[in-house]
């Protein structure tokens, strides 16, 4: 028996500018089957934050029930955390962060927790653009319970048992689009080079950030005729364009042809450079990313990169109002300020 | 790059830092997983295949296979005690007289003549005797074990774990000749022997011949080597209370703790060189500090300083060590006035040399400058076909276990030389590779790496080692402490086995390698691509391992530095692409080319 991770790292493991290398940003050892691709995806978690200077303490990480949603406990395993009740992480996030907007949000959710039992939730957060990154580890399947097609399963794929899926699958992507999301990608768990660029980011847009992963059930859903397979993913997918992140205060140096090339500032002062962009999209125009999703629909491509931002996004806090200082720092005259505001403000509805 | 071809036995024999660096290759994970195992005999008939001398060089080992352990490479992290672990084995493998082999009792017709009965001659002998060989062994002491018996101390090597190894060749109907110094080679070779090896050693001590005093004082001023063997075979009992000990290597600390055994009370060790860069292992010059000998460094010895026909002490000038450009170190003078020390007695053991006076130089072997004989590196055989060399004799001082090495390869050419085949052809190794996967988290091997600090081998008390000169100091580890220290070992000989075939580039060994060892990345040339890896691979002189081409274009490269061999990669790959196969190389002994 070996199952446990030993205690040595590389002795020229690189640190970041906060003296942390990545292990400071690790969890526990993953129970999930060997060659999900969820552990892929928190470990693009661990290498962002890491590249990032995130101190660890500054992330909450939120989830739902399910497969994607045991992944908290296996990156960043000194942020705060929360594991709620079944597709209701969008609410417990909602809370937490009007509490407190000084935390970087992270929600991990999957198909399941998201497109099925969670839309609801999903839904609404996306209208309020409550500030946060929203991962969905998204493989096609109930991996959970024996792998029976999800929402997001495409019509005409096959499970493992031999069954054609006959319904539609639901696109999550152009769904946040529709409801107005600011921050909208989809990767593939296998494409670590996209995927921790995207999820930098998404962690630096001031608003609701989608970032729909494709992510293989190598137990359930790897299989021949699954269209959420290693290899039918990495057949058929089709990247906008190749992205970098380039921190705030940092020199954009670029080797690629300048008409190939699109910046894109961030609000927080960091760049999004993208290269040798598809033709007729672009990522700040929401009709040409409908377009080139619809594109892709028809011809089975599974378009990949970020696909659409809008960097003037206003967020929950902003179109509410509320307060700066997180809650638990308000004195108690602030936040009880007795009998005679109460008065005053009953005054006004009379 | 090109793919990493494993099937060339040599990739994994680097891979087994500890293995490879031994000069005998001794399989060392093999029998520390026995130890482990509580398997004692069998982890000492491993050891005893490959080095012939486990109980004697469980203690005396130069122990280069230690400085070269993996796990010295991590954080914080000493390597396995390898040496000591070794030592266990041989002290509790209770009786293996039914493990060793017979002398076949029809010979094949072949003499073979052994000069000197040192670690190298009866490696030969244990090698040929097995496979029919007649053995004629000749040497001028009473006993076998060479310098073995002369020079390593009872203190550090008991008597009767030097005889049990040392007989248990000569009972396999060696042909002793003791008493019986060889005077000429002319004479041996006259004698009718398909084949002489000749493993004399370095006999001569190095002296001091031309400093002031030298010979005034002689009385009080010994050579230590030969000290040492006076000692060993009981002629001398005592020395003075003041010693100055000269020289800085492991005969040094064996004549400074010798001599505060018979008699020396203020004991000093001084030595021309800084301290860090004394030739001794650094356990034993802890040992000598640790019997209140000081060593005295930077200090270059001018003359010495005799009274009414007396060794009364010696004058030194004080060094220090200035380094060139191409770091060549030269000691030059501080320009203090000369310091005088008080002794009574003075041992040299400022090295040994060759010597071979009984060599006729018209014989046909060819001697260089140095007087020493030309030999094959390979081979070791002498400008004479029939003549072979090995141990000290051969290239050099050096130590125990090389001298065992050379041994196994002069036997192997006295072998072939007599099987009238080409002793350029040398046998290749014997490997094996196979699967120790058992189920889903479970291995052949113990892959659960130990967090335990290297474990400390207890001694007897000074105050009673001190005054038995026999007694032995170290103690061994107890049993309990030997299986801690034995799972200290990382098993790399548990190799990771890639097939790119399988591979799906889940990229789950990659999350998971505790020390960051695999990258998927785009191919390049060697060095860029130690560049391009999670952690770059900036210690060349380990190995890195290249698939092929995979799916996405990409290739997979292992570093093979500080991989713990911990199997977690095999564990979470979906679909076994990795593998941790266990790898065995045994050198091959004489007797392959029949």
């Amino acid at each position: 028996m070996s199952y446990t991770r030993p205690k040595f790292a590389h002795p020229a493991l690189p640190k970041n500018k906060l003296g942390y290398t990545r292990k400071e940003y690790e969890g526990s050892l993953t129970t999930l089957c060997a060659g999900c691709g969820h552990d892929s995806i928190g470990a693009a978690i661990v290498e962002a934050c890491w590249e990032m200077n995130i101190e660890p303490h500054k992330v909450a990480k939120l989830s739902g029930i399910g497969c994607s949603s045991k992944t908290p406990a296996y990156f960043l395993s000194n942020s705060h955390g929360f594991n709620s009740v079944h597709g209701r992480m969008p609410s417990v996030a909602t809370g937490a962060n009007l509490a407190n907007k000084e935390l970087i949000y992270l929600g991990v959710s999957g198909d399941g927790d998201t497109a099925s039992i969670g839309m609801g939730q999903f839904v609404h957060v996306i209208r309020r653009n409550l500030n946060m990154t929203y991962i969905v580890m998204n493989n096609g399947c109930y991996g959970l319970t024996k792998g029976q097609d999800s929402a997001t399963a495409d019509v005409g794929s096959k499970n493992k048992q031999g069954n054609i899926n006959m319904f539609e699958g639901i696109d999550l992507c152009a769904l946040a689009l529709e409801l107005g999301a600011t921050f909208v990608a989809q990767s593939f768990s296998g494409d670590k080079a996209q995927l921790v660029p995207l999820i930098q980011a998404a962690m630096s847009h001031p608003g609701f950030a989608l970032i729909n992963v494709l992510s293989p059930c190598v137990t359930f859903n790897n299989n021949v005729g699954s269209t959420k397979s290693y290899d039918y993913v990495r057949e058929h997918v089709h990247a906008t364009a190749t992205l970098d992140y380039v921190p705030p205060m940092e020199e954009i140096t670029t080797a690629y042809d300048q008409d190939e090339t699109k910046l894109v500032k961030m609000h927080d002062g960091s760049w999004l450079q993208l290269h040798k962009l598809s033709q007729a999209w672009n990522p700040e125009d929401k009709v040409s990313t409908m377009n080139a999703l619809q594109e892709a629909h028809k011809k089975n491509k599974i378009l990949t990169g970020l696909l659409y931002v809008d960097e003037s996004s206003k967020d929950l806090h902003e179109l509410l109002e509320t307060s700066d200082t997180p809650l638990n720092l308000l004195p108690q005259s602030a936040l009880c300020p007795g009998q005679e505001k109460l008065d005053a403000i009953n005054a006004k509805f009379r | 790059m090109e793919p990493t071809n494993i099937k060339d036995p040599e990739y994994f024999h680097k891979v087994v830092d500890c293995q490879y660096a031994c000069p005998a290759h001794t399989p060392v994970p093999e029998y520390i997983r026995l130890i482990a195992a509580e398997k004692y005999a069998a982890a000492y008939m491993v050891n005893w295949e490959s080095n012939v001398f486990p109980g004697i060089l469980g203690r005396t080992c130069d122990r280069p296979c230690e400085p070269a352990c993996r796990r010295g490479r991590l954080e914080n992290e000493e390597p396995v005690a390898i040496c000591r672990l070794k030592r266990v084995a041989a002290d509790n493998k209770g009786d293996i007289k039914s493990l060793l082999p017979k002398a076949p009792e029809k010979k094949n017709g072949k003499k073979i003549a052994l000069i000197g009965a040192g670690p190298s001659s009866l490696t030969v002998a244990r090698d040929l005797s097995v496979i029919g060989y007649e053995i004629h062994l000749f040497d001028d002491q009473s006993k076998g074990g060479g310098m073995m018996r002369s020079q390593i101390p009872s203190f550090r090597l008991p008597a009767e774990v030097l005889d049990g190894e040392v007989n248990q060749i000569l009972d396999l109907g060696i042909h002793t000749h003791f008493n019986n110094y060889v005077s000429s080679l002319r004479e041996v070779l006259s004698k009718g022997y398909d084949a002489v090896f000749v493993g004399t050693g370095a006999p001569r001590g190095r002296d001091l011949k031309d400093l002031q005093g030298r010979w005034d004082g002689a009385a009080n001023i010994h050579i230590g080597i030969e000290w040492l063997a006076s000692v060993a075979f009981e002629h001398t009992h005592k020395i003075g209370e003041k010693v100055i000990v000269l020289g800085g290597g492991n005969t040094a600390m064996d004549c400074c703790r010798t001599s505060r055994r018979l008699g020396g009370k203020d004991v000093k060790v001084i030595v021309r060189s800084p301290f860090e860069e004394m030739k001794a292992s650094p356990w034993e010059k802890e040992d000598a500090i640790h019997e209140d000998i000081p060593i005295i460094d930077n200090h270059v010895p001018k003359s010495f300083v005799v009274e009414d026909g007396k060794l009364i002490g010696m004058n030194f000038e004080k060094v220090h060590a200035v380094y060139d450009e191409q770091g060549k170190r030269s000691l030059q003078p501080t320009g203090e006035p000369e310091i005088f020390f008080e002794a009574d007695d003075v041992l040299i053991a400022i090295g040994q040399e060759n010597s071979f006076p009984w060599i006729e130089r018209d014989l046909g072997i060819e001697f260089d400058k140095w007087e020493v004989p030309v030999v094959d590196k390979t081979t070791f055989v002498s400008g004479i076909p029939n003549v072979f060399f090995g141990g000290d004799s051969a290239l050099g001082p050096k130590n125990v276990i090389t001298a065992v090495a050379q041994g196994h390869q002069a036997a192997i050419s006295i072998d072939l030389f007599c099987s009238k085949k080409n002793i350029n052809n040398r046998p290749a190794p014997f490997t094996n590779l196979y699967s120790t996967k058992m189920g889903i988290h479970e291995w052949a091997y113990d892959s659960m790496v130990s967090n335990d600090e290297r474990f400390i081998v207890p001694q007897a008390e000074k105050a009673l080692t001190l005054t038995d000169r026999k007694k032995e100091v170290e103690l061994g580890f107890s049993l309990p402490v030997a299986f801690k220290e034995a799972e200290r070992c990382l098993n790399c000989d548990a190799q990771t086995v890639f097939f790119e075939s399988k591979c799906i580039e889940c990229d789950a060994c990659m999350d998971i390698c505790p020390t960051n060892c695999i990258t998927f990345t785009a191919n390049a040339e060697e060095e860029e691509l130690r560049e391009r890896l999670i952690v770059p691979a900036h210690n060349k002189e380990q190995s890195i391992m290249v698939s092929d081409i995979l799916q996405t274009g990409r290739v997979m490269v292992k570093d093979e530095d500080v991989c713990l061999h911990c199997g977690l990669c095999a564990e979470r790959c979906p679909t076994s692409a990795w593998d941790m196969q266990k790898f065995l190389y045994n050198t091959t002994k004489a007797g392959a080319c029949h």
